[in-house]
């Protein structure tokens, strides 16, 4: 197969602007008596992207930096605390419940764990058969079978028919993420969020996994919103990338520009320690120190600044701008 | 100088259907200063082999076959007894998931000194002395020995781990996936450390890991397992670069590199075996794009391609000789 760039069209389907989910954080019984003001978990902390019809952005970071709430808030699994998302023209965070239902059968979700995703007391049939009867799609028994295979042929299942009755307990783990995939799909969906659909499975399982996704958006024109914190595989399978670090996103552009020309200290710390098969040696990467700060207490002015090796002056009082710094390269660092 | 010499040793697990053929045959050796690399995929019997090591295997587990040797000594028949002054002292184990392997009712500093005073004998006032140097080692603040497993993150609660794995000085030190459940940033991290550890005490490292890169970055020399053999050995850069078992080229080629071309590698077809009951011959012929009238019914002799560069393969025997 061939490289993966979509012949591109600009046809918008999601449109996320200041996009922000803050929880209140939990304090003990005793500390919420002395002081009043709470603190915030600012999880994600106005992000701003679109993706187009049959697009693959992979939203990319270390863990607790907001890139599953992201993917979560969009679908209102969990809800913006601000924000707007357009989802063809409509903002998804007005939706009364009923247009929300309707939503979901448009917007899906494919969880890591297709172990803990999947109900162990559920058959192959009626784990892809449920999202139908919900939405009450189907008005016979023969019609519900026709979808239901159909979904598992196109997740890469063969024999339907054969597996119909099989529980996920008698399934690998790559047949119970395409079970999972196929769930997802029974409903024609136009967009999935993959939340690190492949990184409970094994290297050999995993491309097989990702040419479906793939083909998947080449011949239905799904678009993906890929969760993943595999940079190397965020450059393999998608269109455009995201960089998220601490609720935000620092750097977004061409899977090859942020690979191979990457504008952030913080991409470019991240991209040096890509792990490649190979015989290296460590120097020449750089190694950040420490680990993501905690959402509570987001640093002032640059929230990479603590970690930055280029950490200047400015980075500490100044929050630098996310702005267009080559065309469709975005970034957001005082000097780039 | 040699510190561990392991050959032909089989572990099987016992089940009410039959013995699980978990780990077969295994042969390896470890020098002094030298990190290994035991590679393969979920269920490839790399983490039994390592059990099998110190002997901290489930009940069900029989060890049927094969000998040990740690520094010169056979270790395989030795007691419970004798086993509690070999581990921990002489090979020690850093083991996945930290969050499941440390107490979460007990203070971190406390485990360690525990571990100490039953290991070195040591006072309470020493271990604790110690304790904190460790800490230091790891790159933990000292203040933080009274913090409990909890109030730390995960590559934090990893480096506990290792500073416990190293408290005795051990000559040997195995690490069971010690990276796995980390962010790629604090992955380097870890293993940037305990690459400074190696080098700077000269322990025999074994790092079993489903990951090729990881040995990549730390491996001398690598073994890839499948289906509970061993089907490749030799030198990291030699097996990188001219993998000869056919399984190891397909998990090299699935495994994505940024600094090749950008295309999406197939994936290799089917499943591992059942152990209850593999299959004759080659255990990877079922799966093989190239195999051949022999790999269906006889196991593959290893072959060696160069100075210790080994492989079981039947193509291989055949090129040799042409």
């Amino acid at each position: 197969m061939g490289p993966v760039n979509y012949p591109g069209n600009n046809n918008e389907l999601i449109k996320i602007s200041g996009l922000e989910v803050h929880f209140a954080a939990r304090t003990g019984f005793i500390s919420s008596l002395i002081s009043k003001n709470s603190s915030l978990v600012r999880a994600v902390d106005g992000v701003d992207f679109n993706l187009r019809r049959g697009e693959i952005l992979c939203l990319a970071g270390e863990s607790g930096s907001g890139k599953t709430t992201t993917g979560k808030a969009i679908l209102r699994l969990v809800e913006p605390t601000g924000g707007e998302v357009i989802f063809d023209g409509e903002n998804v965070l007005q939706f009364n419940r009923s247009r929300l239902r309707k939503f979901r059968q448009d917007a899906q979700i494919i969880f890591q764990d297709p172990y803990e995703s999947l109900n162990p007391r559920q058959t192959v049939f009626s784990t892809v058969a449920e999202p139908l009867e919900v939405n009450h799609l189907c008005s016979s028994m023969e019609e519900k079978e026709e979808r239901v295979a159909e979904a598992l042929k196109d997740a890469g299942l063969s024999n339907p028919g054969e597996i119909f009755i099989r529980y996920p307990h008698e399934l690998s783990g790559g047949q119970r993420q395409r079970l999972a995939i196929a769930s997802a799909l029974v409903l024609k969906p136009d967009f999935i969020v993959a939340d690190e659909p492949v990184s409970m499975l094994d290297l050999s399982i995993r491309a097989g996994i990702l040419k479906l996704m793939v083909d998947l958006r080449d011949k239905k024109g799904i678009c993906y919103l890929f969760i993943t914190h595999d940079l190397s595989l965020a450059w393999l399978v998608s269109d455009r990338i995201a960089i998220m670090y601490l609720g935000k996103i620092v750097e977004l552009g061409t899977a090859d520009a942020v690979i191979k020309s990457p504008l952030h200290p913080y991409t470019r710390a991240l991209v040096s320690v890509i792990p490649v098969p190979k015989k290296i040696s460590l120097a020449g990467r750089t190694l950040l120190k420490g680990e993501t700060p905690d959402p509570v207490n987001i640093p002032p002015g640059c929230r990479f600044h603590p970690r930055c090796p280029e950490a200047a002056e400015r980075c500490r009082d100044e929050e630098p701008l996310y702005r267009e710094v080559s065309p469709n390269h975005f970034g957001a660092c005082h000097f780039i | 100088m040699r510190l561990l010499e392991v050959n032909n040793l089989t572990t099987y697990y016992k089940l009410k259907e039959g013995y699980v053929r978990a780990c077969e045959n295994i042969s390896l050796n470890l020098d002094k200063g030298e990190a290994l690399g035991l590679v393969g995929e979920s269920a490839s019997g790399k983490t039994t082999a390592a059990l099998s090591l110190v002997k901290l295997l489930p009940e069900n587990a029989h060890v049927m076959d094969g000998s040990i040797r740690l520094g010169g000594r056979e270790i395989s028949g030795a007691t419970e007894e004798e086993l509690r002054t070999i581990r921990w002292k002489e090979i020690s184990i850093i083991f996945q998931g930290a969050m499941n392997a440390l107490n979460p009712v007990r203070r971190v500093g406390d485990q360690i000194v525990e571990a100490l005073r039953i290991h070195e004998k040591m006072s309470e006032k020493e271990a604790c002395r110690r304790t904190a140097e460790l800490f230091d080692k790891v790159e933990i603040d000292q203040e933080r020995v009274r913090e409990y497993p909890h109030e730390f993150s995960g590559g934090m609660r990893q480096r506990v781990m290792i500073a416990m794995a190293i408290a005795c000085n051990p000559k040997v030190v195995i690490g069971d996936e010690p990276t796995t459940a980390l962010d790629v940033m604090v992955q380097a991290q870890v293993l940037q450390l305990l690459e400074e550890l190696r080098r700077e005490w000269q322990m025999g490292m074994i790092l079993i890991t489903h990951d090729l890169s990881v040995v990549g970055e730390t491996c001398d020399r690598v073994a890839v397992m499948y289906a509970g053999k061993i089907v490749e050995a030799g030198p990291t850069e030699k097996v990188f670069e001219q993998p000869a078992h056919p399984y190891t080229r397909a998990l090299i080629s699935a495994f994505p590199n940024i600094e090749g071309e950008r295309y999406l590698a197939s994936s290799i077809p089917g499943n591992p075996p059942n152990l209850l009951n593999p299959p004759s011959g080659c255990r990877f012929h079922e799966r093989c794009q190239e195999v051949i009238a022999p790999c269906k019914t006889d196991d593959p002799a290893s072959t060696e391609l160069s100075s210790g560069h080994l492989a079981s393969c039947h193509l291989l025997k055949r090129k040799v000789k042409l």
